[in-house]
């Protein structure tokens, strides 16, 4: 199942060109990128790992993009997003974040139904390996 | 003036006389390399460079010749003519104040005009800010500064400190390491510019040849003579709304010859301070008279006494 999370991912997976137009339109805003990975993209897990610092007073893409090669090349089975946080009075929040890696096999999500307090139904999703096995 | 780049200018499309029209080309090939030089901007930055820098006459003819280089690469390119991208990385060797910095920074907007740059700003460090107190210290350290000096120009002053062979645990070799990979694969996305005395540069190239031969450029900034120095001088004053009246002329024209003979004599760097002193002493100099008007004049005015109260005057007097 393919994961739709952050700007971009109803759209073909990015090419490393538009990847580094996108970085260049961040730092233009003046916002610092960051990348980081995990290998459970469930939505409610906002955690994901940092791949080193945050890259401040970067001028330039290739600064990014070198990261990125970097984390790709050691993380090949995890996703890694790129985000660009706004620093700027009042947003001081991440302002853009896109995948730019998904594993060769991508997970699913099962729906799981929960008996709850008295008959009431509760729903959790529940991650699938992509072969449909529950996790 | 003519320089480099105007002759090379005259010299395509195909002449007869010149070296170029030896490439054997058909004439529907030619490259109108007068276009080029007017669309990258740069002569506007090499007329600057003359006129806003006192002296430095190689050093101005090194510049001219690597951008007429460096545009006649990117002609060849337009007619396919590949000879890979030319290594841009430099070293600047010359005394201190002898305008390092300041060439550096008018190369990147050389080299952003020419487009071999995407950004052309420049970043400058020294050992410091490359190499780590502890281990594993330094090399996310340098990766930092280079990343952040991608799209421009690296620019470090006194780079011979990088390497200190009466330490063999030193982690400069390490900072080294990283910029020799650097400086190979990303050719396209930074150029390094080496700056420090000559012979120390000199013998850190002996002992890294692997820096040296990735080096294409090595320029080398002549001192300054003492009109030059003084036409500095002038140029700074003029810059923050100053001038000499004429016996401060000849005061400074003095000071020059004095303060050259002194240790720690850094050319303009020296200047600047030595004008810096004179606009305290200045404005000194009109406070304890303050309860006479101002003229517009006395507050630009810079006279003898202002400069002659240096120290420098006062031990040249002084038997040695």
């Amino acid at each position: 199942m393919r994961i739709t999370q952050g700007t971009f991912s109803f759209l073909p997976d990015l090419t490393d060109e538009e990847i580094r137009a996108q970085i260049e339109y961040a730092l233009s805003q003046g916002w610092a990128c960051a990348v980081e990975y995990t290998d459970d993209p469930h939505p409610r897990n906002t955690f994901w790992e940092m791949w080193g610092p945050p890259l401040f007073d970067l001028k330039d893409a290739a600064g990014v993009l070198v990261e990125v090669v970097a984390c790709r090349a050691a993380q090949p089975e995890s996703y890694v997003k790129v985000t660009a946080f706004d620093s700027t009075l009042g947003f001081e929040t991440t302002r853009l974040s896109f995948i730019v890696q998904r594993p060769p096999a991508e997970a699913g999500f099962a729906l799981d139904r929960i008996e709850g307090a008295g008959r009431s139904q509760r729903y959790a999703m529940r991650r699938k390996d992509a072969d449909g096995k529950r996790r | 003036m003519e320089s480099a780049a105007d002759r090379r200018n005259g010299a395509v499309p195909p002449g007869a006389n010149a070296p170029a029209a030896s490439i054997v080309a058909p004439p529907a090939d030619t490259v109108a390399l007068d276009a080029l030089f007017r669309d990258s901007n740069i002569g506007e930055t090499l007329d600057r460079l003359d006129r806003e820098l006192v002296g430095l006459a190689p050093v101005k003819r090194r510049i001219r010749e690597i951008a007429a280089f460096l545009l006649v690469s990117r002609a060849r390119e337009q007619i396919g003519l590949s000879t890979g991208a030319p290594g841009l990385h430099m070293c600047f060797t010359g005394n201190p104040g002898t305008g390092k910095t300041t060439v550096a920074m008018r190369m990147a907007a050389l080299l952003h005009g020419m487009g071999y740059l995407r950004k052309g700003h420049l970043v400058s460090v020294t050992r410091d800010d490359l190499v780590g107190q502890y281990i594993g210290h330094t090399a996310p350290k340098t990766k930092e500064v280079l990343k952040k000096a991608m799209g421009g120009v690296l620019f470090i002053d006194e780079a011979y400190y990088l390497y200190r062979p009466e330490n063999e645990r030193d982690y400069g070799q390490e900072a080294i390491e990283i910029l020799l990979q650097v400086m190979e694969n990303q050719r396209d996305d930074l150029v390094v510019i080496l700056a420090g005395y000559k012979d120390r540069m000199e013998a850190f190239f002996r002992s890294n040849p692997g820096m040296s031969s990735r080096i294409a450029h090595h320029v080398d900034f002549p001192d300054y003579d003492d009109e030059e120095l003084f036409a500095i001088a002038a140029l700074m004053l003029d810059s923050m709304h100053y001038r000499l009246s004429a016996s401060a002329q000849d005061a400074l024209h003095e000071y020059v010859a004095l303060r050259r003979a002194q240790p720690h004599f850094a050319n303009a760097r020296s200047m600047r301070n030595a004008l810096d002193r004179a606009r305290l002493r200045h404005a000194k100099r009109l406070f304890e008279e303050r309860e006479t008007p101002l003229s517009r004049d006395a507050l630009m005015t810079i006279e003898a006494e202002d400069i002659r109260a240096s120290r420098v005057f006062a031990s040249a007097g002084e038997p040695q």
